[in-house]
């Protein structure tokens, strides 16, 4: 079987990227060994854990089942690019550490993308609404219980 | 679990999509969503020579009205959008009903309900709603077009109707009619997990309260979705209540081939189809009587 | 005993590590890039048992971007099975025999996804093709999988030489069962099966090597979670020093056990082909791989009997059991003998007779995961005290409380050889009133007495569990820790143990911090890098914090006393007249008279002058702890389920944890530790499963099949703890790490059967784990 490569520009946390790629390149090792952007991780590339999510064109995605090449003309926002800057956290990351959030880290990524987007539509959450929203994430460390508590923390936070 | 290599192409148009899955046949896919298609390329259980990208395709999304009371929706619709879209809830409730329970909003956001359907999976919720609601499946291939009655689409597990040459381009269903209600149930492990079983029922009824119409369809009761028409028809002409409802419910679990699996016996989703039938003929009852 | 509790020690401090992990700026394996990396990827046996007639790579080699492809011939002299990493304990009458995996199979396959050949590629894509290429022919043999038709000679053998497949047999008593036997008022007898499952941590495993051919130097990075341990093992394998060696265990996705299993072939072979090809090489295991390639938990058949007075004490408990160890056993008995020991529990049982077979099987390796066994032996005596609570009439929760330890018997000794080799000896505990706090909780009385029958009217079925259990933790042998103040007045804490997520970076610096009286966030931390520390054992058990903790905390006291006494000097006054806080040092009373303690730290370390004899420059120490015997833990959980009778589907309705660890170093970093053990807890009891069919395929090697639980699953859990120190260290603390998971399996059998009725219905819940179809097929009878 044959492969091909393709010519793609993407913009990543803001900043434009153009790269030649291999069809057949997941998007995760895309944005981890291409752009060195380490943070998104991979846990099972077939959908299930969502350690990979990242936001394409502001929708959270699993990285694992989506092409480099597939990327092309599009926007893509990682884990690197949700803190407004290196001095500050985003809230939903300052409310994971507060509430102890994460062990192991290795989930949290995934679930940091998938409940920013989450929070922003839907700022009053329930505790079982956020619990409907991140179980297509999963995590073997904390048994969700605080991270629960940190989404909530963080959308208080966020209607000031 | 990398994929085995491909050639990709993204389409820019719908004949050059036709022309290339023309050209190459099962040795070609088209790449909607993905979120079925890509764990099988990483697994290597599937190893396309070509990946047809059709996610340029706009014309493809979407949900427009067809004929009468029907509606049609585009073969590269997101369920996210579908999800979303109000009168996609008042017209299709059973599709509104069932989307929370397939898989997570991350797939929801990429995967579509072509897609879905064309991978024709027999514990998938919506080709069990296609067929529970006749609709119809339009295919287009470069030398033609033609429309496929649900009951004729889905051959076999992870097999439909559609020719080697041939893309599903949109659904036609009708839209629920008056004095009508509807209800999805399913039981799965988890929350977004496929189906052990489900059930979708709709019920209309007349003007004096009594079932002009009943339809029962089923994911994961055999190799294909399965329309239940004997327990649907039981119910024609009579008021329904209890009796009616467990008579139905008993006829459904002998319609049924459940073909089971690690995570439950046949004999055990033969019980809950049964069980999911009266809850969801009950509660489809109620709404067209609300409705009524 | 002198526990220093102030400020830091016993607060919910923030973690230090949590910034990096946030921001995606933490270096896990698979982060790991070095110039010219080659990638490996290993050709797995896809059947359970066969003879290798052969084995052909050269269609492999030949493939554009394949650097090269090695199978057990071309490791020469360097195959060779694995070492035995926990030997037998000394126990009369033991049957042992040690198989140990080997790098890449040679002769014959014993489970699914054994390694036959490596891959080395320019692309981890490239070189899974290549795995494609290599021709492979094998004799299927019969695949051994059932445990007791293992113990025939028809079965076959995994290995040749190992009659019956015993890998072990193992009996241990206490008293005289027989004698109380005969004077019981009541003997209960059942077959018990509890199953255990894969760790599935979200990140898992990987190796990457670079040998540096002029430096003469080895790197290894590992996600191991016994970095030293591997380090010296590795080195002499490689012919190297243990000096030419380094091993770092980066930021780590989850342990849980399986990744302190050591000298798994990967390991082994990676470091030498980046030797071999003096080029880095880079090896991730994927999902698929991790539910063959990495250790994990199976099943155990018990037979067992409990004697009973009338009143509901226990007059002894009898146990055999079989107990599935998978095709090779590096990790001796660790997992079957905290089953054996585990069942005693909190109880006073005075006669004890247990006696197991360990089976090797075509399956894969089993070695601890979170719980290590424990579960296996909790669930039988649990399910047995239910079995006896409803025979003779008594409450569950009554007829535990009557047969609980007395606060003053400890230290309890239970006599038996426990996982550390020593008679499990219960340091102390004090369990009553954990079992009233968590009745309290639940609202067990009120719950039975009125909410339970007012919902039955309604139609529900809610039912109320509860199970206790201890937890032996903190084992030997040792762990060490350097600490030493730098010239910037920071603190710099290493210690030999890798971390995966419990918050070593922090919990470390708590202890420390009060000690030398600066910020916890002053102090770094640096686990898992053999360069860093060179002693140690590893994280597991539930040690760390017991074990690395103390010997940080000597460390930390040991460097008080030289900041102390160098001040003394300094100042030229009384050590007891100085106070350390703030970073620095100064005279009680008398402002102004105080120095930085980077300041000191200069000071100790002259560029003039010397350092007397006897003396050491700077302010460092390194200690050392080894506790004498393990520090036991206990603990009560209780939970209120509803069941759907229809479907038995489930939810949990309020779940409460009491438990005591001795003293709390961190509670927010407990209530973690906790919270997360309940999970797995609740995925081994309803459902995790490893189906395997009967030639030994996994048939759901997939996380859309081996079904974690998500946060729809999890409960919310309420947590509360009880104080009884530990007087075997001077902290006083017990480990945590595993307790939430030991007693789910129980509990959920517990309240499932009450919120069916079905003690009353004659149905018991015996096995683990449960599912709706499950409970369907057990409840037949009823329909």
């Amino acid at each position: 079987m044959t492969t091909d490569t393709h010519d793609i520009t993407v913009t990543v946390n803001g900043t434009p990227y153009r790269r030649q790629v291999e069809a057949r390149l997941l998007l995760s090792d895309f944005l981890r060994h291409d752009l060195l952007l380490a943070g998104t991780h991979v846990g099972c590339e077939h959908g299930v854990c969502g350690a990979c999510t990242v936001l394409f064109d502001g929708a959270p995605v699993r990285s694992c089942l989506m092409f480099a090449a597939q990327v092309d003309g599009h926007a893509i926002t990682t884990v690197e690019g949700l803190a407004p800057d290196r001095e500050h956290l985003h809230p939903l990351q300052q409310a994971m550490r507060d509430c102890h959030g994460l062990q192991c880290g290795y989930c949290t990524p995934g679930i940091l993308m998938t409940m920013k987007v989450f929070l922003d539509e839907m700022p009053a959450p329930s505790e079982t609404q956020i619990r409907e929203a991140l179980s297509g994430n999963l995590c073997r460390c904390t048994g969700y219980q605080h991270i629960v508590e940190a989404v909530q923390l963080a959308a208080e936070r966020l209607r000031g | 679990m990398k994929p085995a290599p491909f050639q990709y192409v993204a389409a820019r148009t719908i004949e050059q999509a036709l022309q290339l899955k023309a050209e190459y046949g099962d040795e070609a896919r088209f790449l909607a969503g993905g979120q079925s298609l890509v764990p099988t390329m990483n697994f290597r259980l599937t190893q396309p020579a070509i990946l047809i990208d059709i996610n340029l395709l706009a014309e493809l999304a979407g949900v427009k009205n067809g004929a009468g009371d029907r509606v049609r929706i585009g073969a590269l619709t997101r369920y996210r959008n579908l999800e979303r879209d109000p009168a996609t809830a008042r017209r299709l409730p059973l599709i509104h009903e069932a989307l929370p329970h397939v898989a997570h909003p991350q797939i929801r956001n990429r995967g579509t309900i072509g897609g879905n359907l064309a991978h024709a999976d027999p514990a998938s919720e919506m080709p069990a709603i296609v067929v529970a609601l006749a609709g119809r499946l339009h295919a287009r291939s470069k030398t033609g077009e033609r429309w496929i009655d649900a009951a004729d689409f889905f051959v076999g597990a992870l097999s439909t109707a559609l020719a080697p040459d041939e893309m599903l381009v949109e659904v036609e269903l009708p839209t629920a009619p008056a004095r009508s209600g509807a209800c999805f149930m399913e039981v799965s492990r988890r929350r977004g997990d496929f189906a052990i079983v489900g059930v979708a029922a709709t019920v209309r009824l007349d003007g004096e309260g009594r079932c002009a119409d009943a339809r029962i369809g089923l994911c994961n009761a055999g190799e294909v979705p399965v329309l239940a028409a004997e327990a649907g028809k039981s119910l024609a002409g009579r008021k329904i209540g209890a009796p009616e409802i467990k008579e139905a419910a008993a006829l459904v679990q002998g319609a049924i081939d459940p073909g089971g699996s690690i995570h439950a016996s046949k004999e055990f989703q033969r019980h809950i189809a049964g069980v999911l039938t009266a809850r969801a003929l009950a509660a489809a009852c109620q709404r067209a009587e609300q409705a009524a | 005993m002198n526990v220093v509790a102030t400020k830091k020690f016993g607060a919910p401090i923030r973690r230090n590590e949590d910034a990096r992990l946030l921001t995606g700026q933490a270096l896990f394996i698979d982060d790991v890039e070095l110039p010219g990396m080659l990638y490996a990827a290993f050709l797995r046996s896809n059947v359970a048992h066969a003879r290798i007639r052969s084995i052909v790579a050269s269609a492999a080699r030949a493939r554009d971007g394949v650097v090269a492809v090695y199978t057990a011939e071309d490791l020469g002299d360097y195959w060779a099975p694995g070492p035995l990493l926990v030997p037998p304990p000394p126990i009369a009458d033991i049957v042992f025999n040690a198989r140990t995996q080997v790098p890449l199979a040679k002769g014959k396959v014993r489970h699914v996804g054994e390694p036959l050949a490596v891959v080395l590629a320019e692309s981890r894509y490239l070189a899974e093709d290549a795995l494609g290429d290599i021709a492979v022919e094998l004799d299927p043999l019969p695949a051994i999988v059932d445990l007791e038709s293992a113990q025939t000679e028809a079965a076959g053998r995994v290995h040749e030489d190992v009659r019956g497949n015993v890998a072990a047999h193992v009996r241990q008593s206490r008293g005289n069962y027989a004698a109380a036997r005969a004077r019981a008022a009541h003997v209960i007898a059942r077959r018990f099966l509890y199953d255990h499952g894969a760790s599935s941590p979200i990140e898992t495993r990987g190796v990457v090597a670079s040998w540096d051919a002029r430096a003469n130097q080895l790197s290894i990075w590992d996600t191991t979670q016994a970095p030293v341990f591997l380090r010296n093992g590795l080195a002499a394998m490689l012919g190297l020093s243990e000096r030419q060696v380094r091993v770092v265990a980066p930021f780590v996705g989850g342990g849980f056990g399986p990744k302190i299993m050591l000298f798994y072939p990967e390991e082994v072979v990676i470091p030498w082909a980046a030797m071999k090809l003096n080029r880095p090489v880079k090896w991730i295991e994927d999902r698929l791989e991790h539910f063959f390639a990495t250790t994990q938990e199976r099943g155990q058949t018990h037979d067992a009997e409990i004697a009973l007075a009338a009143d509901g004490r226990i007059l002894g408990v009898k146990d055999v059991f079989l107990h599935d160890t998978g095709a090779y056993n590096p990790y001796g008995l660790t997992v079957p003998i905290n089953s054996q020991c585990t069942l005693l529990g909190p109880y006073v049982i005075p006669n004890y007779d247990s006696a197991f077979t360990a089976i090797f099987t075509n399956k894969p390796i089993v070695t601890p995961f979170r719980g290590a066994g424990r579960q296996h032996g909790v669930f039988v005596i649990e399910r047995l005290l239910d079995l006896a609570a409803h025979e003779l009439r008594i409450d569950r929760a009554e007829i535990r409380r009557r047969n609980l330890i007395p606060p003053d018997a400890f230290p309890y000794n239970n006599e038996i050889i426990y996982q550390d080799f020593a008679p499990l000896s219960y340091d102390s505990g004090n369990y009553e009133p954990i079992l009233d706090k968590a009745l309290e909780m639940i609202g067990y009385d009120r719950f039975l007495a009125e909410e339970q029958p007012r919902l039955r009217a309604q139609g529900r079925h809610v039912g109320v569990g509860i199970a206790c259990y201890v937890e032996g933790t903190g084992i030997g042998p040792y762990e060490g820790a350097k600490v030493q103040v730098q010239a910037n007045g920071k603190v710099s804490v290493a210690t030999g143990i890798g971390t995966q997520g419990q918050g070593h970076f922090t919990v470390f610096a708590q202890i420390v911090a009060d000690q030398l009286g600066v910020e916890v966030t002053d102090v770094d931390v640096a686990t898992g890098d053999t360069d860093q520390f060179y002693w140690g054992a590893g994280t597991f058990a539930s040690r760390g914090a017991v074990v690395a903790g103390n010997a940080v905390n000597e460390a930390g006291k040991a460097v008080r006393q030289k900041i102390l006494k160098l001040a003394a000097e300094h100042f030229e006054c009384a050590e007891e007249d100085l106070e350390i806080a703030d970073g620095q040092v100064s005279v009680v009373g008398i402002p102004g008279q105080a120095v930085k303690l980077g300041a000191l730290a200069l000071k100790a370390n002259p560029m003039r002058g010397a350092v007397k004899p006897g003396t050491e420059p700077g302010l460092e120490s390194t200690q050392y702890f080894g506790p004498p015997s393990g520090a036991t833990a206990s603990g009560v959980h209780a939970m209120i389920v509803e069941v759907d009778p229809q479907t038995f589907t489930l939810e949990v309705l309020k779940y409460v944890v009491v438990h005591d660890c001795g003293t709390v170093i961190n509670p927010l970093i407990l209530a973690g530790q906790i919270h997360g053990g309940v999970a797995q807890g609740v995925g081994n009891a309803f459902y995790e499963q490893l189906v395997f069919d009967e030639e030994g395929q996994l048939l759901n090697a997939s996380l859309a099949d081996y079904l974690l639980p998500t946060a729809l699953e999890v409960p919310h859990m309420e947590v509360a703890h009880t104080v009884t120190a530990s007087p075997l260290n001077p902290l006083g603390i017990k480990g945590a790490g595993e307790a939430g998971a030991i007693p789910v399996g129980p509990l959920f059998a517990q309240a499932i059967e009450d919120a069916l009725g079905l003690p009353e219905r004659k149905i018991e819940l015996n096995e683990i784990p449960l599912s709706p179809g499950r409970l369907f097929e057990l409840t037949a009878r009823l329909r």
